[in-house]
């Protein structure tokens, strides 16, 4: 009995200290760096390792970025913008030299002094995107992240099932009795709450309390008319009839518009969110100058371009749209949604501790 | 001076103990580490998380803090934690209701067909349960094969609503655990001496006596397993809420799932997941007791 104790309380300890290390390591990702890069390093010497989610880049990338520079590259994927954080955050040097996040998450580790600035001498290719992917809420000027895709959310319905053309959030929120039971929404944290912030004229970077509280309000009415919350079969959802009228992301509303053409996507008037998908280079990266060149590579058009024509995204490079057949903007309408009719959308921001809040909401909402 | 002999005495015990705890450790060397590896470690994180504050980005902050538990008395998150017990007590029920006769069934048949029954109990888990549970939003929605199929016929007008409803993740539940009742249910049930049967039958019981005073309580150390087994996957399953309950009900597996993946809560989502292991440590605590009492024989068996 003893023995089996002092076991446990080795176990304890062990397990207090594997802790440490995982978890306080944090703590040391200091804000030393910065220093300026080689212009002349030797890139064959280096390496890279991309973090970057799964299915989101060409299969051959990696060979094709070696051809053309001589750095060798692995790619680890991820599935969420949490994993990679986590992976980042969970050591002073997680071994990643560039990561693809979300804007809002860029920014917020930017603020952390874990993000390298851009050096823009190694990526001349910045020319190729468009003027309003130069001014992105979440960091202007392009200091310390690249767009990688970018795009809106709205609805995403079946014109032949539905008998009038939706063009507002109210439309999905306090739908018309014939609509009821055959809606859904997307129940990922900023995007459930988006419609209705924009219905009541809220900002979707609110961090009122207040806002938050009329916008529960709104969702716990609309909760008995949905069909689902769903984030990843609602475009199923429209081609099987089962759903009318979605909310959905402009790239995954096409995956529906692929199998039915009855299918549309509309930004509703009142407004909605620009998501941005970014690249960045971390500071612990020993392989900076690597790096630079890998994000230059990725803005060649040709390369870019591979994002619109195989995931249906929007991608801030003109240079790459003008590879696009022009007719992918007439089977994929949200493909024709043009940089400045993006950027009148509003720009995700993070929005700091007050995320808890957005959490608690999702999640009461959709235990309630 | 009392208390310095006092603790060299026991001091000099702890040593003793500990020499002896040392020899024996050899003998024990694979199945602790494994302990060590797989049980203890990991529950020691999950106790440790559960006692700090989030980090921002994932991860905890060294802080100690019992928010996470007294957040967890609120009435939204006691009641997904009421509401999981519920469906997975519901679940074990029927399961328990379908699989006793199922079982008996099979216990009961010529060996050949025996071997046959059994694999056809076991050949869903061929499948991976993801597809399985496609396959049941194919059938079962409101464009699926089964209310097409009732419309062509004329028996229903409009399509029921069958899918995306907390008694679709029951049935969902029900259809992925089910094995998992039988098999235990099963090995109990055939072990039972036919001749016990033979015997009861001879001595002038009627069948269904036969089998509530003979065969019922033989398998009693098999139902308990059985619902162990159904009750502890079911509580903690989130993918079938989500697809089958269309995200419009959460189990407590799906608080967990969502406290560290989307919340980026991890010390929330260790308190849930220690809240959940404690309560089923308990349950199984139970189970063992009550069929170990069973087996080794109250005084009147």
């Amino acid at each position: 009995m003893l023995f089996r104790r002092s076991k446990l309380r080795v176990a304890a300890a062990t397990a207090i200290a594997a802790v440490a290390a995982l978890g306080l390591g944090a703590c040391s990702a200091g804000d030393s760096g910065g220093a300026a890069l080689d212009p002349d390093a030797d890139l064959t010497k280096q390496s890279l390792v991309v973090g970057i989610w799964s299915d989101y880049y060409p299969e051959d990338l990696a060979e094709r970025f070696e051809a053309k520079t001589g750095i060798p590259m692995t790619i680890v994927n991820h599935a969420t913008n949490e994993e990679i954080v986590a992976k980042i955050m969970a050591s002073g040097d997680s071994g990643i030299d560039v990561a693809f996040m979300s804007g809002q998450y860029a920014q917020a580790l930017g603020e952390q002094g874990v993000l390298q600035e851009l050096d823009k001498s190694f990526i001349p290719n910045e020319a190729n995107l468009y003027p309003e992917a130069k001014e992105l809420a979440y960091d202007p000027g392009n200091k310390v992240s690249l767009p990688y895709a970018w795009g809106t959310t709205g609805l995403c319905y079946r014109s032949d099932l539905i008998d009038f053309t939706p063009d507002s959030w109210n439309d999905l929120l306090n739908p018309k009795p014939e609509l009821e039971g055959k809606t859904t929404m997307l129940a990922t944290e900023r995007w459930m709450t988006l419609p209705a912030q924009k219905l009541l004229g809220f900002s979707a970077n609110s961090t009122s309390a207040d806002e938050l509280a009329q916008v529960r309000a709104q969702l716990e009415k609309t909760k008995p008319t949905l069909l689902a919350f769903d984030d990843t079969t609602f475009y199923q959802k429209l081609i099987t009839g089962e759903a009318v009228l979605t909310e959905a992301w402009d790239g995954w509303c096409n995956y529906g518009v692929a199998e039915d053409p009855n299918i549309k996507f509309v930004i509703p008037k009142e407004g909605s969110d620009l998501w941005t998908d970014t690249m960045t280079v971390l500071k612990s990266s020993k392989n900076k100058e690597a790096a630079m060149t890998f994000l230059n590579f990725i803005l060649e058009p040709d390369v870019h371009s591979w994002v619109v024509e195989n995931i249906l995204y929007n991608v801030p490079n003109r240079a790459a749209n003008e590879l696009v057949d022009p007719q992918m903007a007439v089977d994929f309408p949200s493909l024709a949604i043009t940089p400045a009719e993006l950027s009148e959308q509003e720009g995700l921001i993070d929005v700091g501790d007050f995320s808890t809040e957005y959490s608690r909401l999702v999640t009461e909402i959709q235990a309630g | 001076m009392a208390a310095r002999v006092r603790r060299a005495m026991r001091d000099g015990m702890n040593r003793q103990r500990f020499s002896r705890a040392l020899r024996a450790a050899p003998f024990l060397g694979p199945q602790s580490l494994f302990l060590a590896l797989f049980v203890v470690i990991p529950i020691g994180l999950v106790t440790t998380y559960a006692f700090m504050t989030r980090g921002r980005f994932g991860g905890v902050s060294p802080e100690f803090s019992l928010e996470n538990f007294t957040r967890l008395l609120e009435p939204v998150y006691l009641n997904v934690l009421f509401n999981s017990i519920g469906v997975a007590a519901l679940t074990t029920a029927l399961a328990l209701v379908l699989g006793y006769p199922t079982a008996y069934l099979i216990a009961r048949l010529p060996t050949r067909w025996r071997t046959v029954a059994l694999l056809m109990v076991l050949l869903p888990f061929w499948t991976n349960f993801l597809i399985r549970t496609y396959a049941w939003i194919l059938l079962f929605n409101n464009a699926g094969w089964l209310n097409q199929g009732l419309e062509a016929l004329g028996w229903i007008d409009g399509p029921m609503n069958l899918l995306y409803s907390q008694p679709a993740v029951v049935v969902g539940l029900l259809y992925m655990y089910l094995p998992l009742m039988i098999l235990p249910l099963y090995s109990s049930i055939e072990r039972i001496d036919p001749e016990l049967e033979e015997a009861a039958t001879n001595l002038g019981s009627r069948p269904f006596r036969v089998f509530r005073t003979v065969i019922l309580p033989m398998s009693v150390p098999g139902m308990l397993i059985g619902c162990v087994f159904v009750f502890v996957p079911s509580m903690g399953n989130f993918v079938i809420p989500e697809l089958l309950g269309g995200g419009k009900m959460l189990l407590v597996g799906n608080l967990v799932r969502d406290a560290f993946l989307k919340a980026r809560d991890w010390p929330f989502g260790a308190s849930l997941a220690l809240v959940l292991t404690i309560f089923l440590v308990v349950l199984l605590a139970l189970q063992s007791r009550a069929s170990k009492r069973i087996t080794e024989g109250s005084p009147d068996a």
